[in-house]
């Protein structure tokens, strides 16, 4: 486990903990860690009680199986009961709740046919090894597991495979960031104070450094990508201490060794060919959020699973009582949830904050009970 | 008796019916490796005298896909797996039964080498298999073969092992590096395929709890960390015996490779199963004896000191992390499901 190993280093962490230790100034350091890895990285490693009590990490939005909305999930799912389709997904989908306490994994109890998969090629077998029934492939994920989508229909094409579609729920980081840096503050909710975030890893191995420009110029918050190891967020949180100090703000990179200023040419030229912006897409915990996810081009439409089986929204709401939305957007914390813990448990998730082990709550519920 | 074709043959629903063709099947596959007196009688029970003391006796179903994997196959598993459950009391196991379930359309060649392998695992063990059953269902109603044993055996007398027997200050010891046996799983199932050396730790582990219990009779909780690995098992003891455990995770063995495969799954080794591993806690003034004479056993000669049971937070276990952290280390909940990004 070379190169893993290091990033783990408990020596080295105690030299980070005493850098930022005498850094850090008699004021507040309010840290969103945007995706779901970091999240999971920090609970998992117990990066948040190593340090002053004066840095505090609010968990973001940075977890695709979080931020689907419920309707987009019942909709797959009418569809798996209407069509009688092999549904192929990543595995974090299979727990997601969507409306009346339905998810996959319980579809797929009840018999029908849901694929778990380790890469979107998977599904191209089983298209092939199926050729009487209708495959559809749930595309979700960040900018990561986009250019794996676009490979997909490209693949698709070049065997002239007709029994594949996709269900594209894929979205976009830059975006989403700068939804919470315009939400407006409602009454009676308690506004965020981001002072810095820690910003992509994997997403940004693809999309480059680039796209964040508009937080320091446009918001004048400090942003660091930073990668998914402890010591890589506890670096990058150093960082960020020191841009707030020294009165800088802008982007900078953390994760040298993977991530560079301009991306991943080839996998954004695959998402180029085969994928269109979406005017507008619904996340939960944000609402509607313009250009902030994609769908497939239109003379790829006989492999969007949307098209092919005229599939409509319908217009659910998320659970009662469940405060996703606000944990999502960093205005309160897991056991803050009246939910939390009582009802909603990664056993029986209510909100989708529960389900993957990249979610606030389940991170927190999982790891974080010396913190409560 | 005309010979069945193994080679060639495959489960028949007749293989079930309880007629000639399931006594050519018993005879030529079961009797043949399974060869003991008692079994070989051909009655529908065993009978056998019994010593003096307390019994134990476990059942377990195995039902895993697939049925042959790196470092065993469902037949040695079935043999080891219960065979640790009924010896995690101390006992020292007598005896085991066989039940199978078989599906229509299984090659008879897979069969015999399923079969072949339990006896041997069970004259390995030295427990032999006394009584057994067979049933077929149809094609499309099982999964190749289900085997259900069960195995029972004497508790030496003195001892008094049970879960909710810690007490505070006693040293945790697990026998060797974990999630071997679930990770090889994984490795070979049809979807996930990936080259690795990763092999199942499947073992019995009778033999070393006889030396263990022999030396320090006073083990207080002795356990097989499988479904739900060591995560599961050490907040079972810190729930039934109501203590807090701290554990240090630089102190837990895992294989570099197990790691690895873990870290490109996004799984935790702390929950993935083991069956070759026991977890023991021990009163602090014996773990050294203990341990030195785990240490000299071919089953446990990477056993470590993992942690220890305190007094604060009872029923729940806490980790020091290898970054510096602590964390609590939770049951398992549901499957593991591994990450997207």
């Amino acid at each position: 486990m070379k190169y893993i190993e290091e990033f783990r280093d408990n020596k080295l962490a105690k030299v980070i903990t005493a850098n930022i230790k005498k850094e850090c100034q008699d004021r507040q350091y309010n840290i969103m860690e945007f995706c779901g890895g970091h999240t999971h990285a920090i609970f998992r490693y117990g990066v948040q009680n190593l340090m002053p009590d004066n840095v505090k990490y609010i968990h973001g939005p940075g977890c695709p199986v979080c931020v689907l909305p419920i309707n987009r999930l019942d909709s797959i799912i009418d569809l798996i009961k209407q069509e009688n389709v092999i549904l192929c997904t990543y595995g974090d989908m299979l727990r997601v709740p969507g409306s009346d306490k339905n998810s996959l994994m319980k579809i797929k109890a009840a018999g029908f046919d849901i694929k778990m998969v380790y890469s979107a090629m998977d599904a191209l077998k089983i298209a092939t090894e199926n050729p009487n029934k209708e495959v559809v492939f749930f595309g979700i994920g960040f900018e990561t597991t986009t250019p794996p989508t676009a490979v997909l229909i490209k693949m698709a094409k070049q065997l002239k495979i007709k029994n594949l579609s996709i269900y594209c729920n894929h979205v976009l980081t830059p975006s989403a960031m700068q939804s919470i840096l315009d939400m407006k503050v409602e009454k009676g909710e308690t506004p965020v104070m981001i002072d810095g975030f820690l910003g992509p890893s994997h997403v940004s191995s693809i999309i480059g450094t680039t796209p964040y420009e508009f937080v320091p110029k446009k918001y004048h918050k400090p942003i660091v990508i930073a990668g998914f190891e402890p010591l890589d967020v506890m670096q990058s949180t150093l960082m960020i201490i020191r841009q707030l100090n020294e009165g800088r703000c802008e982007v900078e990179n953390e994760y040298t060794r993977v991530v560079k200023k301009e991306g991943n040419k080839k996998a954004q030229q695959l998402v180029a060919k085969y994928l269109d912006l979406r005017g507008t897409f619904a996340w939960r915990g944000l609402g509607y959020v313009k250009n902030s996810a994609l769908k497939i081009k239109d003379e790829y439409s006989q492999y969007d699973a949307e098209k092919k089986f005229n599939m409509t929204e319908s217009n659910t709401d998320d659970i009662k009582g469940c405060e996703c939305a606000a944990v999502l957007r960093g205005l309160i914390s897991p056991p803050e949830c009246k939910l939390y813990k009582k009802i909603c448990t990664p056993e029986n998730p209510m909100g989708a904050c529960m389900v993957s082990s990249e979610g606030a709550c389940a991170a927190h519920y999982s790891y974080g009970g010396l913190l409560e | 008796m005309n010979k069945i074709d193994i080679k060639n043959g495959v489960v028949d629903m007749s293989h079930g019916g309880g007629g000639k063709a399931s006594s050519q099947l018993i005879e030529q596959i079961f009797f043949k490796y399974f060869a003991n007196e008692m079994l070989c009688t051909a009655d529908d029970q065993a009978s056998f005298d019994i010593p003096a003391g307390r019994m134990s006796i476990s059942t377990d179903s195995h039902v895993i896909s697939p049925l042959i994997f790196p470092g065993g196959d469902i037949g040695s598993l079935s043999v080891h797996g219960t065979l640790n459950d009924v010896s995690m009391s101390g006992a020292k196991p007598l005896y085991m039964s066989a039940g199978f379930i078989l599906e229509e359309g299984l090659k008879l060649s897979l069969l015999e080498k399923i079969v072949k392998s339990m006896g041997q695992a069970s004259v390995d063990a030295g427990v032999p298999i006394i009584t057994g059953d067979t049933k077929v269902v149809e094609k499309g109603h099982g999964d190749g073969i289900f085997i259900n044993t069960t195995a029972i055996g004497i508790i030496p007398e003195g001892l008094d092992i049970g879960g909710d027997k810690a007490q505070i200050g006693d040293k945790i010891i697990i026998s060797g590096s974990i999630g071997d046996h679930g990770t090889a799983i994984m490795s070979s199932r049809e979807n996930l395929e990936f080259d690795t050396t990763i092999k199942s730790d499947s073992a019995a582990l009778h033999h070393l709890i006889a030396d263990m219990v022999q030396v320090v009779p006073d083990i207080h909780c002795l356990r097989d960390p499988t479904r739900g690995g060591l995560a599961t098992t050490l907040n079972e003891f810190s729930r039934q015996s109501n203590v807090g455990i701290d554990i240090i995770e630089q102190k837990i063995p895992v294989k570099t490779s197990v790691k690895s495969a873990c870290e490109l799954l996004g799984l935790d080794p702390m929950y993935i199963a083991n069956e070759g591993k026991l977890i023991c806690l021990v009163p602090a003034n014996k773990v050294d004896e203990l341990l030195k004479l785990m240490q000299s056993h071919k089953l446990g000669k990477d056993s470590k000191i993992i942690g220890e049971v305190v007094a604060e937070h009872k029923k729940m276990v806490t980790m020091q992390t290898q970054l510096g952290g602590r964390r609590i280390v939770d049951y398992l909940t549901g499957d593991q499901l591994p990450r997207i990004c």
